[in-house]
């Protein structure tokens, strides 16, 4: 990865293991602060597990995690969740409305989310205000991913970690989100690590790009290498998707 | 009674019995075994009580009840066998539940120091707190199963294990509750209770056997409330490990 910038993240000879079956093996690398990164790779390549490291939901098995050049496991776990935020790609909701579940990251903070900025959270991610009061069991796939985007940016977290967030959406939502993201990106310089099984996405938004391929990182680089890998793996996968 | 008469009772095993047989239930074997462990358990705590009743000492009271605990954690921990410590969390339930039940009672001279007191009620306290324990941790456990996204969810946005669990610990409460309050509602109208329908035909005065069954289930709500809410809040710490990371449950 260029070593021009500043490492948001960085990973050392990091591993995950878990129920005797190794997860993650040595992954060495670093996410440059302010840019968004993408990580593709096929399912099981252990790209969830990898942020939810990095969001402190699981501890490494092996070697070092620096966020902000400081050891993960020198934060206060509550504190690190909210410096690097995560939208789950379930999207799980609490029972309850839109609303609820939007105050939710305050309320755990004892602090409250007025109407009027849950409006403006909505409205960020394409959804008219008529969603405020409605039971989250009411939501169709893709309205629950744009809740949960809302949800994750209440926390203004400096890093933000998505993991396949545009899965269920339309077309047109996808764009609404993509240029969302790159507002936030540009506008407060908050780090982004989105995992996309859309090479085009991963092409257009990305500034670089991991490929990771059965728990370990095959090729990194700016994200113009999806267009011409080096590695023979990753230049099948990628024809792969693309056919 | 004799037990030329109580042999006559046996009648009400042989119908069991005889209908599991002609339907092909299969219930005959289990009919038999719970018949003649009842047979052989319950007489032996009669003789047992005897002895101990006629004693009138306080170590043959305390090993009693110390008996009542262990048996009842042994039964009641198996539900709980995936939360790491269970065991001696149940056990301390049940004792802080002895303690305080028959604090109060002889504490307040409300029934005498005696074994005759002392260990019915305390069976009939460390019986339902077993009960309600069991109650609450196939509750808890399933509601933690069940929930496991929303938990991870509250987690990843910044909250405590406290915070994370709170929905399902009260859920699994309420739930283990219920089943005591909606009893007590309806106490009297369509059952008499065991203990105040044994007074009643030992001879003893309906107006006293209705205040020792007043006391017992004022007693019992204590019993319930305090067995689920400890259990539960001594056992959902051991669902996370100290970076607030919730555990597989085993």
């Amino acid at each position: 990865m260029n070593t021009l910038y500043e490492p948001a993240i960085h990973l050392q000879q990091v591993s995950f293991s878990a129920n005797d079956k190794t997860i993650l093996k040595s992954i060495t690398g670093s996410f440059p602060k302010g840019k968004i990164t993408t990580l593709v790779g096929p399912s099981g390549a252990g790209k969830t597990t990898l942020l939810k490291l990095c969001n402190g939901l699981l501890s490494s098995t092996d070697g070092q995690i620096l966020i902000d050049n400081q050891d993960i496991s020198t934060y206060e776990p509550t504190a690190l969740r909210q410096h690097v935020g995560i939208a789950l790609q379930a999207a799980p909701m609490i029972a309850g409305t839109v609303f609820e579940n939007l105050a939710l990251p305050r309320s755990l903070q004892e602090k409250g989310l007025t109407e009027q900025e849950a409006i403006q959270y909505l409205q960020d991610v394409g959804l008219d205000q008529s969603f405020l009061q409605r039971p989250t069991n009411k939501l169709s796939g893709g309205q629950r991913q744009k809740v949960s985007i809302a949800r994750t940016l209440i926390n203004q977290s400096s890093i933000l970690l998505l993991d396949e967030i545009t899965s269920a959406l339309d077309r047109q939502s996808v764009q609404e989100i993509e240029t969302l993201i790159a507002t936030i990106n540009k506008k407060y310089n908050v780090t982004i690590i989105w995992i996309t099984h859309n090479l085009q996405q991963a092409l257009t938004i990305g500034h670089y790009t991991w490929v990771m391929m059965d728990g370990e990182l095959i090729e990194t680089g700016k994200s113009s290498l999806l267009n011409a890998p080096k590695n023979p793996r990753v230049a099948e996968f990628v024809q792969g998707v693309n056919a | 009674m004799t037990y030329t008469t109580l042999s006559l009772t046996l009648i009400f095993v042989l119908i069991p019995l005889l209908l599991s047989k002609t339907l092909k239930l299969g219930l005959e074997k289990d009919t038999i075994i719970a018949t003649l462990r009842s047979i052989i358990q319950l007489l032996a705590v009669g003789y047992i009580l005897k002895f101990v009743f006629e004693a009138q000492s306080y170590l043959y009271i305390f090993l009693m009840v110390a008996l009542m605990i262990l048996v009842a954690t042994l039964n009641a921990r198996k539900k709980g066998a995936g939360i790491k410590g269970i065991t001696w969390k149940i056990a301390l339930t049940l004792i802080v539940i002895e303690v305080v039940t028959q604090g109060v009672l002889l504490g307040f001279n409300i029934v005498p120091a005696t074994a005759q007191y002392i260990i019915p009620i305390s069976g009939m306290m460390i019986g339902n707190a077993m009960v309600l324990s069991i109650l609450f941790l196939n509750r808890f456990t399933a509601e933690i199963t069940s929930h496991h996204n929303e938990i991870e969810l509250i987690l990843s946005l910044g909250g405590t294990p406290k915070q994370a669990i709170h929905r399902q610990l009260i859920n699994a409460v309420k739930a283990s509750m219920i089943p005591t309050i909606e009893s007590q509602k309806t106490i009297g109208l369509v059952q008499l209770p065991g203990m105040m329908s044994g007074q009643i035909i030992g001879g003893a005065d309906p107006i006293q056997a209705v205040q020792f069954q007043l006391l017992i289930i004022f007693a019992l709500l204590t019993t319930a409330t305090l067995s689920s809410i400890m259990i539960g809040f001594l056992s959902y710490p051991a669902l996370f490990n100290e970076r607030m990371q919730i555990l597989e449950m085993k």
